[in-house]
């Protein structure tokens, strides 16, 4: 039995960013000024979310309405659960992270427009944290649109044509998709009366005829395009034109994430496990999302740049949690909602890497990063650790979900999506393990020359080096028995009880 | 103190035609004062407009009989929620537009500031009018008296606004004699001009011809008032070219104004029954998609901002006519009657008020009309830029903004009759808004001035707007996303349910 | 069926006859190029609804709507005088935007030197914006 516990904490978690965001604007001419704000608003609000904890762990929910009766049935409000939880915590917790690594990235290329910068990540951090802790649709779609537009100006950071380019197609596409995601809300809010988000969900096959049902689940996976499933997946590649911690939190943590965020919410808590699974839904889903691993992973293969090869990594890790869900058994849905979390540290490091790699040498492609794990040995380490983890080796997070994950394929009982499983699991480490290698065992001469006058390569400043070391250990010990982790396995067990 | 109340809504049009007046004399000695007196008088009209809604909402509507006469031999008054909440936007909308048009005035119309205020104080006074009257034929004069101040306003720039003026006046005069055909018709069967005389009267002719095409030449002649789709050819040209705060005017009020004259002759003067015998409401709604696709389309084809803006205001037109279309059949819940549409002229003025004063500040500044001239202007008129983009993305739909939450209930109306197409056509036309609003939006923002890539990081030349042009345009720029909000928490629902009630819409047949 | 045609027209005669000036002046309205003759057919089209109206306020052998003692005594039948009133309003409202019309007209030949439409249209293609 679940206890309702009324809370203004999520308002206030959510009141963070959004007072930082003014702040943030109002220091405009201190630097230092407004980046401490970026940093004072993530550690409240990582406070506030983390206060949260114990009340989900003790099986209760935390509600809290700030409009009510927006339209008949509907509140704008928030409802925490321990799946919402474990997302606003990753998000929160990461957002410090990044803020640190950004204050080094920004600062050492000298980069144009940072006031702008830190602004609108912090109105992205405010649209991810209100998707997590919306507690109906329509509350939720209100931030998922908040974070569309908020990420743009971070896309087109750059200002150059092909940057333009990027951002055209970013909002092309999400925005698009938020129409879609409009129009299936509108089309559930007319049948059923309510969005609100329940274990089990609200839609069953009394509520509408079948095709109705399954043109409506149609346009919800229209609707969440941020997860980037194919073939609806070429705008995260083209966006990693941003700057680099951007493509990390938000192409890996924030923005992609509640996609998928979406897509279980919508699975699990608005059509319910069970209907999906009359429907017919969950193998269609589980296909779907079986090409986009498979077919992500082989586009991987062929991308030299660094940052290219990690996003189409995100395409086909994003559907290991899309697969999860599919699969409607409980461990499969276990696997798919802690994928979340840790794919999120494992996918950030991987990226701060990159980020710190520009930074220190200017390259951007693997071919020309040979020998580069000798010249910034704790950066490299850090980047073996996160890509270990895509892979699923044990003694890394990543072991942990894709475990849960193939567990769940047995418990649907269909030996061909545990293939699946296995087949993208190698492919993983085929476009992984070459970066590693070359970086620590490929020829270092020459590599110098053309940079910066032939100066030696370094590690980036500490301000980047320090966050992603704390996100490779973060990595490991999730491996590891220990509280959170735990905590983590507690939650995503409670998410979907009654 | 009530009796009091009871003479505010002459006062509400007779002291702007009076001050209209005085500032044509006080311009003689000081031409100075005239805007003192214009402020003067808008914002005493402001304060009265609050003093007749809340008068309305407790004891129901206001009759004044002029002169004591009474109905149907007199000319009446008649004031119930529905023209309270038109004449607050209307006064509201003008306030801004009034207090922006000080500085602007001086540098695009330097030496015709007299005669611009005295013909803007009879174009309030005008729309005031139609707004309170409860008589038809008299509600055909205060058409013409705003129209006529309008054309006068259009052509103030000179050059092409004559022309586009000139238009305008020809179709607008077109329009107006439909309307007073349609009187004439219905002055033949029933023999009464009072708009409540008429509802009583006409019920046991709903069947005769004469009647029907009455109420044809109605439609017609304020389809053409308000640029409904095959009627919109004189409305970019009109919009684009006037004055800034005239465009603002004109598209913010004017022409959701004929909307209002629209629901009044449908709803106040035919009723319900005899809207259920015509399926012209149902061709209404078709008519509308079309003007939302057209006109958004051609807004993306155009280069020249206000023009842009001016095909945004015909497709917007389209959405509230959508919902006027819808308001017969939509049951009862918030979005039901109409609601949707009454929401959207208050939500339609904000924005595009706030857009073309916007507009009007980059050329009052630099002389820009063109979405290619507006390279790097985000640098240096930040706020102004800011306010643009937060009235683009109400534009747009993105939530929480006001045009959010009408677009929201039109969808969720037309999900109510089941029909489909239109919620396709209302989410196709946020994409293909995004399409020319993103454009403007990205050439501010993100493109540098031509040879002005040094500028990279440092913040160049700021070349705000004076304070008194910038506030306005904040106002409503914030307006655009608190009213969203305000919508939400149901707020101002409760005047549009009167309105319902009135109506006898939204209800479950 | 001509004999219900010719009963129509012949008997509705006043009504027609406005029908037909409104066609006129919508014809000129639309296609004079000169932009005089486009007001005048606008007067036109005014005008015919001026006779509609004030056909429609007729009363076979009524009077002007004096009242005497005399005609009260005779029992005289009144033409109704409101539309006449109406018109008289809609005639100043006609006079005032043919005012407007014609000073516009004025103003554009200063600027253009023509009247023509087309030559108009031309110039400001010319003139770009």
């Amino acid at each position: 039995m679940i206890l309702t516990v009324e809370s203004i904490k999520p308002a206030l978690a959510l009141a963070c960013p959004l007072i930082a965001a003014l702040l943030i604007l109002l220091s405009n001419r201190r630097p230092n000024l407004r980046e401490s704000w970026t940093l004072i608003a993530g550690l409240f609000q990582f406070a506030i979310i983390l206060s949260m904890a114990p009340m989900i762990l003790r099986a209760q929910t935390i509600e809290y309405t700030l409009l009510t009766g927006m339209l008949p049935g509907i509140n704008f409000g928030f409802k925490v659960d321990a799946f919402g939880l474990m997302f606003a915590m990753t998000s929160s917790f990461l957002w410090i992270i990044v803020s640190i690594f950004s204050i080094g990235y920004m600062r050492a290329l000298q980069e144009h427009a940072q006031t702008r910068y830190y602004f609108c990540f912090a109105l992205a951090i405010f649209g991810a944290v209100g998707v997590a802790l919306s507690g109906n649709l329509i509350t939720m779609y209100v931030f998922y649109e908040i974070l569309t537009i908020s990420t743009y100006p971070l896309v087109v950071h750059e200002e150059s044509p092909e940057a333009l380019f990027a951002g055209r197609k970013y909002l092309a596409y999400l925005l698009t998709s938020g129409v879609f995601l409009l129009a299936a809300i509108a089309l559930d809010y007319s049948v059923s009366g309510t969005t609100d988000f329940n274990p089990g969900g609200h839609l069953t096959l009394a509520s509408a005829s079948r095709p109705f049902l399954m043109i409506l689940f149609l346009l919800f996976l229209l609707g969440f395009m941020k997860a980037a499933y194919i073939p609806c997946h070429s705008w995260l590649p083209t966006a990693m034109v941003a700057p680099t911690p951007v493509s990390a939190l938000l192409h890996a943590v924030a923005v992609v994430k509640a996609g998928v965020f979406g897509i279980v919410r919508i699975v699990c808590y608005v059509y319910g496990t069970d209907t999906m699974g009359e429907l017919g839904l969950g193998v269609m889903l589980a296909s779907f999302a079986a090409v986009t691993m498979i077919g992500a992973s082989l586009f991987a293969i062929a991308q030299d740049n660094l940052k290219k090869r990690l996003a189409y990594s995100t395409i086909s890790q994003l559907s290991y949690i899309i697969f999860g869900v599919a699969l409607l058994s409980p461990m499969g849905v276990t696997g798919a909602m802690i994928h979340i979390p840790l794919h999120g540290f494992m996918k950030i490091t991987l990226f701060l890497c990159a980020g710190s790699i520009l930074v220190a040498s200017g390259k951007k492609n693997i071919s020309e990063m040979a020998g580069i794990g000798r010249r910034m040995p704790v950066t490299m380490f850090a980047f073996t650790v996160g890509a270990f983890g895509m892979c699923g080796m044990p003694a890394t997070a990543g072991f942990i979900s894709k475990w849960f994950l193939g567990l769940g394929a047995l418990q649907n009982g269909n030996l061909i999506f545990l293939a699946v499983l296995l087949i993208s699991s190698l492919l993983d480490v085929v476009y992984f393990f070459p970066i590693v290698y070359t970086a620590f065992f490929g020829n270092a001469e020459g590599m110098d020359s053309n940079w910066k006058g032939s100066k030696r390569i370094k590690e980036a400043p500490l301000f980047m080096i320090i966050p992603l070391s704390i996100t490779a250990l973060f990595s490991i010990i999730f491996y590891f028995p220990n509280p959170v982790s735990e905590a983590l396995l507690h939650m995503a067990n409670l998410a979907l009880s009654h | 103190m009530t009796g009091f109340v009871e003479h505010l809504p002459i006062l509400t049009i007779v002291i702007p035609l009076f001050s209209a007046f005085t500032i044509l004399v006080a311009g003689w000695f000081n031409k100075k004062s005239c805007i003192f007196i214009f402020w003067l008088t808008l914002t005493a009209q402001f304060i009265m407009s609050f003093i007749i809604l809340r008068r309305v909402l407790i004891h129901g509507p206001i009759h004044y009989w002029l002169g004591g006469w009474k109905p149907p031999w007199g000319i009446e008054l008649v004031v119930d929620s529905l023209n309270a909440y038109i004449l607050i936007i209307l006064l509201f909308l003008s306030l801004a537009c009034a207090i922006y048009s000080k500085s602007n005035i001086e540098h695009e119309l330097p030496g015709k500031r007299v005669s611009f205020y005295t013909l803007f104080q009879l174009l309030i006074a005008g729309l005031c009018g139609v707004t309170l009257t409860g008589d038809i034929f008299n509600m055909f004069v205060f058409i013409e008296i705003f129209s006529i101040s309008a054309y006068a306003l259009i052509a103030a720039r000179g050059k092409i606004a004559l022309k586009a003026s000139f238009t305008y006046l020809i179709l607008g005069s077109i329009g107006t004699c439909f309307f007073i055909l349609g009187i004439g018709c219905l002055y033949s069967v029933t023999g009464s001009l009072n708009i409540h005389d008429l509802s009583l009267l006409l019920p046991p002719f709903y069947g005769n011809k004469v009647v029907k095409a009455a109420f044809v030449f109605f439609i017609v002649g304020l389809s053409i008032k308000m640029a409904l789709f095959p009627f919109h050819t004189w409305l970019p040209d009109a919009h684009a070219f006037a004055p800034a705060e005239i465009s603002a005017m004109l598209s913010g009020i004017m022409i959701e104004i004929s909307t209002y004259a629209f629901i009044r002759v449908s709803f106040s003067v035919f009723t319900l029954e005899f809207l259920k015998l015509l399926p012209v409401f149902d061709i209404l709604c078709w008519v509308a998609v079309a003007a939302i696709l057209m006109g958004s389309v051609m807004a993306i084809t155009q280069v020249n901002l206000k023009r842009m803006l001016a095909y945004s205001s015909v497709a917007n037109m389209g959405y509230i006519m959508l919902a006027v279309g819808i308001s017969l059949s939509a049951v009862e819940s918030p979005w039901g009657g109409l609601n949707p549409a009454l929401m959207h002229i208050a939500n339609h003025a904000l924005m595009k008020g706030c857009l073309f004063l916007a507009a009007g500040a980059f050329i009052y500044k630099a002389n820009l009309w063109h979405i290619t001239e507006f390279r790097g202007l985000a640098r240096k008129m930040p706020y102004t830029c800011a306010a643009f983009v937060l009235a683009a993305i109400s534009m747009i739909g993105i939530p929480p903004s006001a045009g959010f939450v009408s677009k929201l209930y039109i969808i969720l109306a037309s999900i109510e009759i089941k029909n489909y197409f239109f919620v396709a056509v209302l989410l196709i036309s946020s994409l293909l808004n995004l399409v020319y609003f993103w454009r403007v939006i990205e050439t501010m923002y993100m493109k540098h001035e031509e040879g002005g890539h040094s500028s990279h990081g440092s913040h160049g030349m700021r070349e705000e707007i004076p304070l008194g042009m910038l506030i306005p345009i904040l106002l409503l720029s914030s307006l655009c996303i608190v009213m969203g909000i305000v919508w939400l928490g149901k707020i101002p629902i409760p005047i549009l349910d009167q309105v319902n009630l009135m109506f006898g819409l939204g209800k479950v047949p | 069926m001509t004999e219900w045609l010719i009963s129509e027209i012949f008997a509705k005669y006043n009504y027609w006859i406005s029908i037909l000036l409104m066609l006129i002046g919508f014809y000129a309205v639309i296609t004079k190029e000169n932009l005089v003759k486009k007001i005048i057919g606008l007067n036109i089209f005014q005008t015919a609804i001026f006779l509609f109206y004030i056909s429609l306020g007729v009363v076979k052998k009524g009077t002007a709507p004096i009242v005497s003692d005399e005609t009260i005594l005779k029992g005289y039948q009144y033409v109704n005088p409101l539309p006449h009133v109406l018109i008289l309003t809609a005639i100043v409202v006609a006079v005032a935007t043919t005012a407007v019309a014609l000073s516009l007209i004025i103003r554009l030949y200063e600027e253009y030197g023509t009247i023509e439409e087309s030559e108009i249209l031309e110039a400001i293609k010319k003139e770009g914006r």
